[in-house]
């Protein structure tokens, strides 16, 4: 055994034993959506446990393993904040905390901000303070990103903000939002786009929810009228906000490509699902054939992306390029758009079911995840936008 | 299990590379297939290759192998893949030598082993009987006595049949499943070449009351369907490399094509339609790359995952070794289909690996079994 394997283990084991102590019964096991504590100022622990269960993980560094000490991490490598998630996963305990600040806000800031920004900001998201929404695209900026419109005028020691975004993850229940602003029409589309934090208590901004075919209201449209916001909330340089930006989707497409291992409802795996709702011959297997074969390809589909993601740890870990990153958000989110039809197909009708009592929970929640499916492949960088990035960035093939 | 290479296996991968594309590109399958080889392969590149040690990377020491491991072998066979080398590495040295050390006695393991692992031995593994994969069916039968067995029965598409100089000989026994080492020219053993689309060796046999000493049986008077089992297992992972170094070059040809092609003024790589094809088979070789090594290290690591492993390896190559040829005869247009362009002989080898050792209904089948449905 290697000296790193061997500390790996003496990590694992410390870690094992830490969250046998620590993580109350009741927070180990899947987290419907009520279940899930967001933070913010609106934000409230869904119960008690799930409050002890956070300041724990908080106090312990945690929350945010691979941060520095003093914004609320722990200073852990890749290796031991992977070691922690696995640990995690084998006794099902929950995330003690979600949000885009955790997740995007907070590596962007880490590699882009100043340090009185990260001062301000990365311990009020450890702490749960402040809950962040995303403000990236806009009704006439969608895959193209770049041609957004709501324009910050630069003034003495403020920025003047008018226009708005879409698809802003709960932004009605959000404290701040990070926002790419245009401010400047000159050169490359790319080139006159900012990085900015916006307080959405601020004058000025106002949100609406809207309704999608799952029947959720998650995202809302947020609107920007003469918000007036101090110049120190711009990340990185002037009209450089889009490295900012790709470093961001950067995280968020590897967030995506994972999202399947950690949903927000409690989901039937096909394999499950067809041992409820389809039958078997005497020597077990399934008589339907076509859905029998069905499900096999998507086993092998999910076992080789499993495999992928390992592979790219591994790469990362041991200094390795590969394509492989690259493909994953595509692959990930095809293949949950893949899960949803199976198992829509497995149910039969009992899988279409929209509200009421004859139906199970299950089986609604089913039905409503499978039209949330349709948003992964186009949030993000939808599919066709990650096959141009394949193309352009590993392929390297000509541009138009 | 590792999913990366470490150096040593990077050299050899490297080693390989320029050793085969310097001695045994494509071309040189072309000149086999053109001068209707005999043999079907280059002697002299095959003891080359058994010279460097290919013909035993795998096998424990005490065999005279170099016991380095399927991720190592993997690397070797990626690149015969690239160049699709005509040799008896894979079904004397990965086939028929696991056969051996699966199946065999002590005795029969040190008779034969260390004579595949320096190339002086080919053997090949004659199996199948019908025009598909199935493993389960044996009609082939051997009626044994204290002494002898005598085995009838017909074999098909048996790779490097034509060749080999000992046949391992699947029949139905009264110990269950029986394999027989059979010497080329034993009385009653019949041989046809047949000429197949991908121009390199497989033989029809024919075994016509074949009468062999009892000591001719692997593993004495055991059956060793469990054992045969697990040699088809690691040669469906080897094949499995071997068809991801196919699709990997053809694909390379393929997007390098893409990058010189004019048509309409433009590359025809600037065009979304082809772009986006090319990037979805990019993101299909990623999982295959992935599933390959974890079977390959599987062998290595953890033998209980080899099953499920190397069905879902077959299958995926399976499918990506089509969509990968079809797409590159379809992106070179005209050309693709003119036997100057070598693309047609990936296409070709492709379809041939695709049948050997299961189809993907087979491994689809076998994979949902493995699985409990």
């Amino acid at each position: 055994m290697t000296h790193s394997s061997a500390t790996a283990d003496a990590f694992r084991q410390e870690v094992r034993d830490w969250l046998e102590e620590n993580c109350p019964q009741s927070q180990r096991q899947p987290a419907v959506a009520a279940d899930q504590f967001w933070g913010g100022r609106s934000g409230s622990f869904p119960s008690e446990d799930a409050r002890l269960w956070y300041e724990r993980m908080r106090d312990k560094g945690w929350v945010a393993p691979e941060w520095p000490r003093e914004y609320g991490g722990a200073a852990l490598d890749a290796q031991q904040a992977r070691i922690i998630k696995q640990e995690m996963k084998r006794i099902n305990a929950r995330t003690p905390l979600y949000g885009l600040g955790l997740w995007m806000l907070g590596p962007a800031l880490l590699e882009y901000g100043n340090t009185s920004q990260k001062e301000q900001h990365l311990p009020a998201i450890v702490k749960a303070e402040t809950r962040w929404a995303q403000g990236y695209s806009e009704p006439g900026a969608g895959s193209d990103l770049a041609s957004l419109q709501c324009r910050a005028e630069e003034h003495d020691d403020h920025f003047l903000v008018n226009g708005s975004k879409i698809w802003t993850t709960a932004a009605d229940r959000c404290d701040w939002i990070f926002c790419l602003v245009r401010t400047s029409t000159e050169g490359k589309k790319q080139e006159g786009i900012s990085f900015l934090l916006i307080d959405m208590h601020s004058p000025g901004v106002s949100t609406t929810p809207i309704e999608l075919i799952s029947g959720e209201s998650e995202f809302c449209q947020t609107f920007f009228d003469n918000v007036k916001v101090p110049r120190e909330n711009l990340v990185g340089e002037l009209n450089k906000g889009w490295s900012v930006a790709k470093a961001l989707l950067v995280h968020e497409r590897k967030l995506m490509a994972e999202i399947g291992s950690d949903s927000p409802r409690k989901v039937v795996s096909p394999r499950e699902a067809a041992e409820q709702y389809l039958q078997k011959d005497d020597t077990g297997k399934l008589t339907n054939t076509e859905l029998r074969s069905q499900l096999a390809d998507y086993d092998m589909q999910m076992h080789a992306i499993g495999l992928t993601h390992m592979r790219c740890f591994e790469e990362r870990q041991a200094g390795v390029r590969s394509p492989a990153p690259l493909v994953m958000k595509y692959l990930g989110t095809e293949a949950e758009k893949t899960k949803s039809e199976l198992l829509l197909k497995i149910m039969g009708s009992r899988g279409l079911g929209w509200e009421g009592d004859s139906f199970t929970d299950e089986e609604l929640d089913t039905l409503r995840l499978w039209a949330m499916s349709k948003a992964m492949t186009i949030a993000g960088g939808s599919s066709e936008i990650q096959l141009n990035v394949i193309a352009k960035s590993v392929l390297e093939l000509p541009q138009e | 299990m590792p999913l990366v290479l470490n150096e040593e296996q990077r050299l050899l991968r490297d080693t390989s590379r320029e050793f085969l594309q310097r001695s045994a590109p494509v071309a040189a399958l072309r000149a086999l297939r053109d001068e209707r080889n005999s043999l079907g392969y280059q002697a002299d590149l095959w003891a080359e290759m058994a010279e460097m040690g290919w013909a035993c990377v795998t096998l424990p020491e005490a065999y005279g192998g170099l016991d380095f491991g399927f991720l190592g072998l993997g690397c070797v066979l990626e690149e015969t893949g690239r160049t699709l080398t005509a040799s008896p590495l894979f079904a004397s040295a990965v086939l028929g030598s696991n056969t051996i050390l699966f199946a065999g006695t002590e005795s029969q393991k040190e008779h034969y082993l260390p004579r595949i692992a320096t190339g002086e031995l080919t053997v090949a593994l004659a199996l199948d009987e019908s025009h598909h994969h199935a493993p389960a069916d044996t009609g082939c039968t051997a009626q044994c006595n204290d002494e002898h067995a005598v085995i009838s029965g017909r074999k098909v598409f048996v790779a490097d049949g034509h060749s080999a100089e000992l046949l391992l000989v699947v029949a139905e026994d009264q110990y269950g499943l029986g394999i027989y080492a059979i010497p080329e020219n034993t009385p009653g053993l019949l041989r046809e070449r047949t000429v197949m689309v991908d121009s390199r060796n497989a033989a029809n046999l024919t075994l016509n009351a074949v009468t062999v000493p009892l000591s001719q049986r692997l593993g004495g008077t055991e059956d060793c369907a469990a054992a045969l089992e697990q040699a088809l297992d690691r040669g469906r992972l080897a094949l499995s490399a071997e068809m991801l170094g196919l699709v990997e070059e053809v694909f390379e040809r393929t997007v390098a094509y893409l990058k010189e092609r004019e048509q309409f003024g433009a590359l025809i790589g600037s065009f979304q339609a082809l772009q986006h094809r090319a990037a979805q088979l990019q993101a299909e070789i990623e999982l295959c790359r992935s599933v390959v090594m974890q079977g390959l290290s599987a062998i290595d690591d953890a033998p209980e995952q080899v099953p499920l492993t190397a069905s879902l390896a077959k299958a995926r190559l399976n499918d990506l070794a089509e969509w990968a040829t079809n797409e590159a005869v379809q992106m070179h247009g005209g050309i693709g289909v003119t036997d100057e362009l070598e693309i047609g002989f990936f296409l070709k080898r492709a379809r041939v690996s695709m049948q050997m050792l299961g189809d993907t209904a087979f491994h689809r089948d076998r994979y949902a079994t493995l699985s409990g449905y």
